[in-house]
C-alpha cells in the first residue's frame, strides 16, 4: 500500500465522525462532483506525496509536453482519499497509481496477486469517469526485509526461511496489516509464521525502516525499489509463495481527458518504464538531485522526450 | 547547511505563503468574532448558546474540517480556500469566548463614568469598553494565531506548499535539514506573530500595571 | 457505517484491544504528560508572576511552543531517539515529549496571569496586616490565583487528551487506535466510534473540571466571581490538533 504520508492518518477518522454524525452512510469522499477542471486539452498532472510518485508524475508530463499536449503540475498530494477526490472533482486529471495498491483500496476484501488478476479486477471496480491505461512492467511490490545481520544469523532468503524463527522476531509494519490477507493474517495462513509481536508503524516509511535499522523491530514492511534497502544493507526476502500483490506503475486518468494522442503517449512511457528504471531514479531522487531533471534525463534514454 | 543554501528560495518561497494562511484568517477571524462576542456579552442565554457552539467545533480535528468543507461549501477539494476557512472557525470558535469575556471584565466603575461621561452605545463600546478590554483580547489572538501557524502545516495532506513540505520533503528523502528548518521555521513564524501581537497590546493599553507587589 | 454498531458489539468492551483498555492507556499517557507538564509550568509560571520579570520572554516562548507542529515533531524525535534508545522506549518518550510541550503553555499562563491578576486589594490587605512578601505570595496571591490556574490545568488537559491519538501513530496503544486502525482497514464504522471516543472524554474531563474548580477555589473567590465577572478568559482553550 502507498500511503507514506505522514499527515493523512487523522483525516479521515473524523470526516467519518462527522458524516456519522449527519447520518449518512458510506464514504462522503465517494460522492465526487463533477465541475470542469481544466480548459480544453491541458491536462493536469498530479502525484502522491512520496519521491517515486512524484518522479513519475513528472516523467508523464514531460512526455505529454514533448507530445504537443499542455500540462500543469500539482504535485505532492499527501493521500489517496484526497488525490482521488481531486480527480472525480477536476482538480487533477491523471495521477500515476499502482495496480495493487488502488485495488485493495477500492476493495479492502479483493484477494487478487497477479498482475492480470488484479488488472482484470481493477477494470471492474474504478468509479464513473476514470479508466486506468495500459499498465507498465515497472513494479514496487511490498517486500518483508531484514537486516543483513538477521539474514546471517538465521540464513534467511525468503519469506518461508522465517517460519522456525517468527516467534523470536517483532514484526513492523502498516496498521491495515493486522488483518489483512497481504500482511499478518496472511503471513500467519499462507506462510505459517506467528511473530513474536505486531508494531503498527507506516508503510515502507520512514518509521519502518528506522525501527528495522535501529533494531526495534526484526523484520518490516518496506518497497522493492526503495533506495534504501542497498544503502542500509538490508535484505528483501523473496516472496515465494506469492502473497502480496502485483503494483504495476499504471496511469489513472478521467475518461474525458483520456483521447489518442495522451493514451498513446502514456502507453509508450508505461512500455518502456521498467522496475531497475525505478530504482535508479530514486537511489539519484537520494542524493537530492532535481526530481524533473531525473525525469527528463529518464525520458531522452528512452527515446521518448522528442517527437 | 548546503541544503538550506540551496533550497533558500523554496524556504522562503513556503514560509510567505504559510504567513498569508496564517494571518488571513486570524484576521479574518477576529473581524467575525467582535461582534458575535459582543452578543454573547449582552445576551445571557446567548452567552452559553454562543460559546457551547464554539466549544464543539473545537473538537473538530483541522483535517477533517479541510476535507469536509469542500463538500459542504462547493469547493474543489484542493484549493487552498478550504484551509482559509477552516482556519477562520477556528479562530472564530477561540475568540468569541476570549471577546465575550474581556468585555465582561470591564470593571463596572469604568463603564459607569464613560456613561456619566456621556459615551453611550457604539461610542463607549468603540471607545471605552473594547480598548479596556484589549489585554484579554491580545491574550487569546495570540493563541489563536500561533495554533493556526500549527494547523496550517496539515495542508500537507492537501499538496498546498507551506512549511509542512519541508516535513514531507524531510521524509521522503530521510534528510535532517528539512525536517528541522520545518520546525524551526515554524516556532520562529509564532514567535514573531506573538511579539507583533503583544507590540500592539501594549501600543494599546498605555495605562496597564505589570505587578500587585514589588 | 455501522457506529452504533460498533458501540454495542460486546467483543469490542473486551480484552487488551478493547475500549475501556483503550481508554485507560488514554488516560494513563495523558496522566504523565499533565503530571510533568504540572512540574514544569507551575513553579515557573509563580516565578514569572511574583517577580513580574521575564514575561515577556519566557511567556513568547511558551506561546510559540503551541506552534509546535504535533505530527511532524512526534516523527522528528522517533529519528533522533531512535538510534540510542531500546525497546518500548523508543516509542513512548517521543510521544511523551510532545504532549509536554504542548501540555506547557496554557498552565504556565494561567499560573503567571493568576499570580498577577490576585486581587490587589486582598494583596493590599495582607500587606496592612504585617504579611512577609513570601506569606503574601503563599497565603495570598496563589489561592487568589486558583481559578486562572485551574482554568490553564483544564486547557492543557484538553489539548493533551485530543493529541494524545497521535500515540497510536508509533504503535502505541490509546483511543488514537481506534482511529488509526479503523481507518487503515477501512472500518469506519471504529474509526467515527474512535473519534467520539476522544469527544466524550473531553466533555467528561471539562465536567470533572468544573467540579474540581467548585471544590479547590476559595468559596470567597468564587462569591466574588459571580458578582463581577472576572477575566477568566485569560487562558484559553485552544483547537485540538490532529
Amino acid at each position: 500500500m502507498k500511503k507514506r504520508s505522514i499527515f493523512s492518518a487523522m483525516a479521515f477518522a473524523s470526516v467519518l465522525a462527522l458524516s456519522a454524525c449527519g447520518g449518512g452512510g458510506g464514504n462522503p469522499l465517494s460522492g465526487g462532483g463533477n465541475t470542469g477542471g481544466s480548459e480544453g486539452s491541458q491536462v493536469i498532472v498530479g502525484s502522491a506525496d512520496f519521491t517515486e510518485s512524484q518522479l513519475i508524475g513528472s516523467i508523464y508530463s514531460q512526455a505529454l509536453q514533448a507530445a504537443g499536449v499542455p500540462t500543469k503540475e500539482q504535485f505532492n498530494i499527501g493521500s489517496r482519499e484526497v488525490y482521488i477526490q481531486a480527480l472525480k472533482d477536476g482538480s487533477i486529471d491523471l495521477v500515476p497509481e499502482y495496480t495493487g495498491a488502488l485495488l485493495s483500496y477500492l476493495d479492502p476484501k479483493s484477494t487478487a496477486a497477479t498482475p492480470d488478476a488484479v488488472s482484470s479486477e481493477l477494470s471492474t471496480k474504478l468509479p464513473s469517469g476514470i479508466s486506468m491505461l495500459t499498465p507498465s512492467p515497472a513494479e514496487d511490490k511490498d517486500v518483508v526485509a531484514v537486516t543483513q545481520a538477521t539474514a546471517d544469523k538465521y540464513k534467511l532468503k525468503t519469506v518461508s526461511d522465517l517460519k522456525p524463527v517468527a516467534g523470536e522476531l517483532v514484526l513492523g509494519g502498516p496498521p491495515e496489516w493486522k488483518t489483512r490477507t497481504q500482511g499478518v493474517a496472511g503471513l500467519r495462513d499462507v506462510y505459517g509464521l506467528n511473530f513474536k509481536d505486531f508494531v503498527s508503524l507506516d508503510a515502507g516509511g520512514t518509521l519502518t525502516m528506522t525501527a528495522l535499522t535501529n533494531g526495534q523491530i526484526q523484520a518490516g514492511d518496506l518497497f522493492s525499489t526503495d533506495p534504501g534497502l542497498h544503502s542500509n544493507h538490508l535484505v528483501a526476502l523473496e516472496d515465494d509463495k506469492n502473497l502480496f500483490a502485483a503494483e504495476n506503475v499504471a496511469p489513472l486518468i478521467k475518461s474525458a481527458k483520456q483521447n489518442d494522442k495522451v493514451k498513446k503517449t502514456l502507453d509508450a512511457v508505461s512500455a518502456k518504464l521498467t522496475t531497475d528504471d525505478l530504482i535508479s531514479m530514486n537511489a539519484e531522487a537520494a542524493t537530492g538531485t532535481n526530481l524533473a531533471d531525473i525525469a527528463k534525463k529518464w525520458l531522452a534514454s528512452a527515446g521518448l522526450s522528442s517527437n | 547547511m548546503n541544503w538550506i543554501s540551496s533550497n533558500l528560495d523554496r524556504i522562503v518561497e513556503l514560509t510567505i505563503s504559510h504567513t498569508w494562511l496564517t494571518l488571513v484568517p486570524t484576521i479574518l477571524g477576529l473581524i467575525v468574532a467582535l461582534p458575535l462576542g459582543w452578543w454573547a456579552h449582552r445576551s445571557g442565554r446567548g452567552y452559553a448558546a454562543i460559546v457551547g457552539t464554539a466549544g464543539l467545533l473545537y473538537t473538530i480535528p483541522s483535517l477533517a474540517l479541510f476535507i469536509l468543507l469542500p463538500a459542504v461549501l462547493g469547493t474543489k477539494i484542493l484549493d487552498p480556500i478550504n484551509i482559509v476557512v477552516a482556519l477562520t472557525l477556528y479562530t472564530v470558535a477561540l475568540l468569541v469566548r476570549v471577546i465575550a469575556d474581556g468585555l465582561s471584565s470591564v470593571p463596572h466603575d469604568t463603564v459607569a463614568a464613560a456613561e456619566a461621561m456621556g459615551y453611550r452605545g457604539w461610542q463607549r463600546l468603540l471607545l471605552v469598553e473594547l480598548p479596556v478590554a484589549v489585554p484579554v483580547i491580545a491574550a487569546g489572538l495570540r493563541v489563536a494565531v500561533v495554533s493556526n501557524v500549527s494547523i496550517v502545516t496539515m495542508a500537507a495532506l492537501l499538496g498546498i506548499p507551506q512549511l509542512g513540505s519541508l516535513f514531507t520533503q524531510g521524509f521522503q528523502l530521510r534528510l535532517f535539514a528539512p525536517l528541522v528548518v520545518g520546525v524551526v521555521l515554524c516556532v520562529v513564524l509564532a514567535v514573531v506573530f506573538d511579539g507583533l501581537i503583544l507590540w500592539l497590546n501594549k501600543l494599546l493599553t498605555p495605562w496597564r500595571q505589570r505587578t500587585v507587589t514589588s | 457505517m455501522n457506529i452504533v454498531g460498533w458501540f454495542t458489539d460486546p467483543a469490542n468492551w473486551t480484552g487488551s484491544g478493547g475500549i475501556p483498555a483503550q481508554v485507560g492507556y488514554h488516560l494513563l499517557y495523558c496522566a504523565v504528560a499533565l503530571l510533568i507538564a504540572l512540574a514544569i509550568a507551575v513553579p515557573l509560571g509563580i516565578v514569572i508572576g511574583y517577580t513580574g520579570r521575564g514575561e515577556a520572554l519566557v511567556a513568547g516562548f511558551a506561546n510559540a511552543l503551541r506552534a509546535l507542529p504535533s505530527l511532524g515533531l512526534l516523527v522528528l524525535l522517533f529519528l533522533i531517539i531512535s538510534p540510542v534508545a531500546a525497546g518500548k522506549l523508543v516509542y513512548v518518550l517521543p510521544t511523551i515529549i510532545v504532549l509536554v510541550l504542548l501540555a506547557v503553555p496554557p498552565i504556565l499562563t494561567g499560573t503567571y496571569a493568576g499570580i498577577q491578576n490576585a486581587d490587589p486589594d486582598a494583596v493590599g490587605a495582607a500587606r496592612g496586616m504585617g504579611f512577609t512578601k513570601r506569606q503574601i505570595l503563599m497565603r495570598v496571591q496563589i489561592p487568589c490565583a486558583l481559578p486562572l490556574m485551574v482554568s490553564g490545568v483544564r486547557a492543557s488537559t484538553l489539548q493533551i487528551v485530543s493529541t494524545a491519538t497521535i500515540a497510536a501513530y508509533l504503535g502505541l496503544q490509546g483511543l488514537g487506535r481506534f482511529i488509526i486502525d479503523g481507518r487503515a482497514q477501512a472500518n469506519f464504522a471504529e474509526m467515527a466510534g474512535g473519534a467520539i471516543l476522544v469527544a466524550v472524554l473531553a466533555i467528561a474531563l471539562e465536567f470533572i473540571f468544573a467540579w474540581l474548580g467548585r471544590i479547590i477555589v476559595s468559596p470567597g473567590l468564587r462569591r466574588a466571581a459571580a458578582k463581577e465577572s472576572s477575566p477568566l478568559a485569560t487562558t484559553v482553550v485552544e483547537p485540538a490538533s490532529p
